[in-house]
């Protein structure tokens, strides 16, 4: 999809005066967050179950190299094509070439964030063949022609009310008298509907939550059974995967799972988790006849080796967004492209660029919580930090902020003069908030003061209190 | 492409080697490692005997909206399955899988039952299926596919039921794997299924039955 992250305050102040994404919003701020909790608490290992994702994503990530090697030498084995893109456009020529080798015309999805990111479905459509999307949240946003909103709950910001609206649309060979009014009405009807779309589709596309070295196996985590009928009735499987998917073994892919599953959507394991190692067995009575893996890079292996390393380390839970109080308020779509939330702010500046996306590090308010329960440990805050001082480097921060920050930083290399316009300034907050103990307008501040008030200061500064109390003025070293 | 791939390595390895941690490790302690299925941290909740297992297995698979049968023999096999379609209002009538222990149930006992057998088309509304094993910490089947195990059995019918015997639930997904493995060659497919199928993509409230089955029953033998 074609970006628009720069335009991330103005997507947000849209998404605030949105009723229907706010009303969708409000409920999601508390189910994914108690439903989580209730899942670790089950867990008395959690915490460690943790320590040890990160160390084991670590390791392959230090050895990415051979992991891969061998990974492409066991899919091979098993009669897998494994195919190397290094950018999305050499990854959407493999799989265009691959749906006209076997004359597609029908092409079923299961959910792929990296599908997403590669603007697969705009480019099977263009070829002139039908792609649908058969995750029920991938599918109500296909309908509706927009991106998904969250990477886990792609329909997060849809009323029950829009989604009949979407079918009602979509499914015009269908009674117009019929009741959709009922969640169970629209998930009979979507089963219906896609359930002939499974039947009829040459091409069936698949992400991958792992890739296993040990066997060459590309593992999907869903609870619809969608990627399963995907991968399992269509004569050609595709999966898409980019190359920090892959783990050593199958026991290593089971560790990091009992923390997928409790992080995204607090469930103890999803329904449908299933190993898929090359084609139909000459035995077999089912699966696809061809099976490849196109592993894409698209920027990731600059990645290796430097400071934004760890967030290979990202499993797409979504537990960072779950928990984000600005995803909370301006839901996934302000974001700009594909991967929303605290993650999101991290990789988008990361593949499209700080002149792109240097606003959404800037989206957050570095309360930490997006670390606090990230499975794999990444330090989101501190990664958004780097590209805070990058875009400040860049040259890219507003003129506003770069004159606060020379002012203060004037200040704060003069400690007397900065003590002595703290307490000015400190003063000077108490006469304007008089006896209320808040401002509701300041000079210079109505980005602030238009909103709330601003508290005013109740005593001495902090460096006051401080000597006062006998504290030393410099530290010893 | 294979430029591309020599690309891609390339790069790996060049950012890698520069930047060289102490995680990196020689070729031969790769290799090793990627054969010896080391285990990681085992969850205390599995610290049970072989009974408490079972109990820990049926009382995780109902929690996620299974429905569990036990069985003493599979000689009452087809009583116990006569009387859960009756009991779900479903006709008396499903396709299994090919498999010798399926194969094995005195069907007979309930000659009204219309036995089919095979991969499915999509037309049946109960498949049966027999499990590799379970695994207690999560209430989790392993299906493992195969000519005695068709895969699609497992997701197109909206009633899926699956024999396992009580020898066969164990502690962890590792415990799982071995059991995987000791069967030969893996599988083109295997499926950790854990309850029926669900969705929470409309307005986050769980729903059953979005396009796999809606229901799942487990027929667990008692052959201890």
């Amino acid at each position: 999809m074609q970006p628009h992250s720069h335009n991330f305050k103005a997507n947000a102040s849209h998404a605030l005066k949105n009723k229907n994404l706010q009303s969708a919003l409000s409920q999601m701020k508390v189910g994914f967050i108690e439903r989580r909790q209730t899942a670790v608490d089950d867990m008395p290992e959690f915490e460690e179950l943790r320590d040890q994702a990160r160390d084991l994503k670590n390791h392959t990530l230090a050895n990415l190299d051979f992991y891969l090697e061998r990974y492409e030498q066991k899919a091979t084995e098993a009669g897998g094509h494994v195919h190397w893109a290094a950018t999305a456009a050499e990854a959407r020529k493999i799989i265009l070439d691959i749906c006209e080798s076997v004359d597609a015309k029908n092409v079923t999805k299961g959910k792929s964030m990296i599908s997403e990111e590669i603007a697969l479905n705009d480019a099977i459509e263009a070829a002139g063949l039908n792609v649908v999307e058969t995750d029920l949240g991938e599918y109500i946003v296909q309908l509706r022609k927009e991106p998904p909103s969250h990477i886990i709950a792609p329909a997060v910001h849809v009323l029950r009310s829009e989604v009949e609206d979407a079918f009602r649309e979509e499914h015009k060979h269908l009674a117009d008298e019929r009741r959709l009014t009922e969640p169970s009405d629209l998930l009979n009807e979507a089963r219906q509907v896609l359930r002939q779309k499974y039947m009829e589709a040459e091409v069936g596309i698949t992400g991958a939550n792992f890739l296993i070295a040990e066997t060459g196996s590309s593992v999907i985590v869903t609870n619809e059974g969608n990627g399963d009928l995907t991968q399992t009735l269509a004569k050609v499987h595709i999966v898409i995967a980019s190359i920090e998917k892959v783990v050593p073994t199958l026991e290593d892919a089971s560790s990091i799972l009992r923390v997928l599953a409790r992080s995204a959507t607090g469930q103890d394991f999803s329904s449908y988790t299933t190993f898929s190692t090359g084609p139909r067995r000459p035995e077999d009575l089912d699966g696809p006849e061809q099976y490849h893996v196109v592993i894409l890079d698209n920027g990731r292996s600059e990645l290796l080796g430097g400071e934004f390393q760890d967030a290979l380390r990202c499993i797409r839970c979504g537990a960072c967004m779950n928990h984000c109080p600005v995803y909370h308020a301006v839901g996934g779509h302000s974001y700009g492209w594909v991967y929303p939330g605290p993650i999101g702010s991290v990789l988008t500046p990361t593949f499209l660029g700080v002149e792109e996306a240097g606003h959404l590090p800037n989206a957050s308010t570095f309360c930490g919580r997006c670390e606090s329960v990230c499975p794999m440990r990444i330090p989101l805050p501190k990664m958004m930090r780097h590209y805070r001082v990058k875009e400040y480097e860049n040259g890219l921060s507003p003129p506003s902020v770069r004159a606060g920050l020379d002012i203060w930083g004037f200040f704060a290399r003069r400690p007397s003069l900065y003590r002595m316009a703290s307490r000015l300034g400190s003063f000077a907050l108490r006469v304007m908030g008089g006896k209320r103990g808040r401002a509701d307008s300041l000079p210079l501040a109505g980005g602030w003061t238009d909103h709330r008030d601003m508290p005013i200061p109740t005593g001495p500064t902090f460096q006051d209190q401080w000597s006062a109390r006998g504290g030393r003025r410099r530290p010893s070293r | 492409m294979s430029g591309s791939r020599e690309q891609i390595l390339g790069r790996i390895r060049s950012n890698l080697t520069q930047a060289a941690g102490p995680l990196r490790e020689t070729p031969e302690v790769l290799e090793k490692r990627t054969i010896a299925h080391e285990r990681g941290i085992r969850p205390s909740r599995v610290d049970k005997d072989a009974a408490g297992l079972v109990d820990l297995f049926v009382q995780r698979a109902e929690k996620v909206n299974a429905t569990v049968a036990r069985i003493a023999s599979i000689d009452d096999i087809p009583d116990a399955l006569a009387t859960y379609l009756a009991n779900e209002n479903l006709p008396a009538a499903f396709r299994m899988s090919d498999n010798p222990d399926l194969n094995a149930v005195p069907w007979d006992k309930r000659p009204a039952l219309e036995i089919t057998k095979g991969a499915s088309d999509g037309k049946d509304e109960v498949g049966l299926s027999r499990a590799v094993g379970g695994v207690a910490e999560t209430g989790t089947l392993i299906l493992a596919s195969g000519k005695e195990s068709p895969t699609s059995l497992n997701f197109l019918p909206e009633t899926h039921v699956v024999m396992v015997k009580r020898s066969e639930i164990e502690g962890t997904y590792e415990d799982g794997w071995d059991m995987v493995r000791a069967k030969g060659a893996l599988s083109r497919a295997v499926n950790f299924i854990t309850g029926p199928s669900r969705t929470g993509d409309i307005e986050q409230t769980i729903y059953l039955g979005a396009h796999g089955p809606r229901r799942l029953h487990i027929l667990l033998v008692d052959d201890a």
